[in-house]
């Protein structure tokens, strides 16, 4: 696992396929996923624990992320398998928790799955 | 990521909540991309300038923060969404106005110098060879890496800034090494500037971060600023390195064919409404050449010329302004053809351009038609 920004988060899990566009498709004042191909169309990542592979489109993305954190309908923190550059930015401007992981551990984190990210103690995650 | 005892306090919070933020997006960068260390830079150059790229997010973001950030190194800025000279011929609304200026005004705060250029090459100082900056304008990093000597990656407008606040970089990628992963063989007949745009464009996509390139003749500064703005737009890859490259290295042509093949991608129209030629922004050799093409002459549509305004100043000096200006020209500074506000698809259907840069924002921004040609042909059809 590599940290990307640190920090000690306990949430549940909102989980997708699907690589997310913070630029346009999410929603800043409500935090609702408003892409409608989107595995998480109508979902709210605010508060959640945002499991998805990984960021995709323009780095203008990370101000997105900075606004949701602002507006307070951010994720409590993120976790991907490929570390993108405007998933990494955007999460530290917002400071908000950012790990990578091996696809491995990806397939194990379900949807709803309570768990608690503390990128200082080992095991990093402990699912409960 | 090692970090000195110095880098980890900042991080903690113990030098300020700014000084944390800038370390936390390097430390996040560095782990992305698998830097060992952070070095110290000696110049950044920002974007995340023109309030159609950044937004309102973008533009609270700077509010914020410039009320306690200050650059510790010198820091130059990309164009930002029009020249306040003449703003008020091309009908933008009020707020764009009043928020680009607040951005503007958050960056002088910070103490950024309000060059407004993606060509920072060409009107500053080169500092001396190997030197690390930090530019995140596409095009000026490929022309730091290739032709200035310089050692810089193809930074993010939050790297960058992150550099600018700290004076320091990631250790990673083109700072430490450039090997290229391809060779292009250039293999098509008298080029002009549209042609090493193309070229350009195809190297961005077939490179990784470094690109061997051959069968170059002698370019001048047009052309060269022409492959950068290509292969900028292109992809990732951020540096010519001029030779075959091993035997060993893949070899790829660019001929007429794969020519063609960009061509085909960019040019979606036959003819253009009104001309722009500036992507890159033009430098002071593009203008006074210009000036002596336009002898006696005079365009027939609308033609943008975009340029620094410090090479405005100097050529209003010298005395081309008068002539641009007597055939037909509107010289622009402080902005680029590249996502400008001031073409919009309400008005115009398509642009004719001799950028390959200009023309694949042109098209995927602003949603108008983009019609290729050189600048010596633009002159022959659009000029009597």
């Amino acid at each position: 696992m590599k940290v990307l920004v640190s920090g000690k988060i306990k949430g549940t899990v909102l989980k997708s396929q699907d690589a997310i566009n913070f630029l346009g498709t999410v929603d800043k004042k409500t935090g609702i996923i408003s892409d409608k191909n989107h595995s998480l169309y109508e979902k709210s990542i605010k508060d959640t624990i945002l499991v998805f592979p990984s960021g995709v489109g323009s780095s203008v993305g990370a101000y997105t992320i900075y606004s949701i954190k602002s507006n307070d309908t951010a994720p409590l923190a993120m976790i991907c398998t490929k570390a993108d550059l405007t998933v990494a930015t955007g999460c530290a401007l917002a400071n908000i928790p950012l790990v990578v992981i091996s696809e491995e551990e990806f397939s194990s984190i379900s949807n709803g799955m309570k768990l608690t990210l503390d990128t200082d103690s080992t095991p990093q995650i402990q699912y409960q | 990521m090692e970090l000195t005892r110095e880098e980890e306090s900042a991080l903690k919070g113990e030098q300020g909540e700014i000084m944390q933020m800038a370390y936390r997006i390097l430390v996040a960068t560095g782990e992305a991309t698998d830097a060992e260390k952070l070095v110290p830079i000696e110049w950044t150059h920002l974007s995340g300038v023109n309030y159609n790229t950044i937004g309102d997010a973008g533009e609270e973001f700077l509010s914020s923060i410039s009320k306690n950030a200050r650059v510790k190194v010198k820091t130059t800025l990309n164009p930002m969404g029009f020249d306040i000279d003449n703003v008020s011929d091309y009908g933008l609304d009020e707020n764009f106005i009043s928020k680009q200026l607040s951005i503007r005004n958050s960056y002088e705060t910070m103490g950024v110098i309000p060059s407004f250029s993606c060509i920072p090459y060409e009107i500053f100082d080169i500092p001396k060879d190997g030197t690390q900056v930090a530019f995140a304008e596409s095009n000026a990093a490929i022309h730091a890496n290739s032709y200035d000597n310089l050692k810089t990656n193809k930074e993010s407008a939050f790297s960058a800034l992150a550099s600018a606040l700290t004076g320091k970089s990631p250790y990673s990628s083109l700072r430490k090494e450039d090997s290229a992963n391809i060779t292009i063989r250039m293999n098509v007949d008298n080029p002009d500037e549209l042609t090493y745009g193309m070229l350009g464009f195809f190297a961005g996509k077939v490179g990784d971060i470094s690109v061997n390139i051959s069968g170059l003749g002698k370019m001048d500064n047009r052309q060269c600023k022409a492959m950068c703005g290509g292969m900028g737009t292109s992809g990732t890859c951020a540096k010519f390195i001029f030779g075959e490259g091993d035997s060993d290295t893949e070899k790829i042509d660019f001929d007429e064919k794969a020519m063609q093949n960009v061509h085909d991608e960019l040019n979606t129209s036959e003819k253009g409404d009104i001309i722009t030629l500036g992507s890159p922004q033009l430098g002071l050799e593009e203008i006074s050449e210009l000036a002596g093409k336009l002898k006696g002459r005079s365009f027939e549509k609308r033609c943008m010329i975009f340029t620094p305004r410090t090479v405005k100043e100097q050529a209003r000096k010298i005395g081309y302004t008068n002539e641009l200006e007597r055939a037909g020209c509107e010289i622009l500074s402080d902005c680029c053809t590249c996502l400008t506000p001031l073409i919009n698809k309400d008005n115009v259907d398509a642009v004719t351009t001799n950028s390959i840069k200009g023309a694949f924002y042109l098209k995927n921004s602003n949603g108008v038609g983009v019609n290729l040609k050189s600048l010596s042909q633009i002159i022959e059809d659009e000029t009597r």
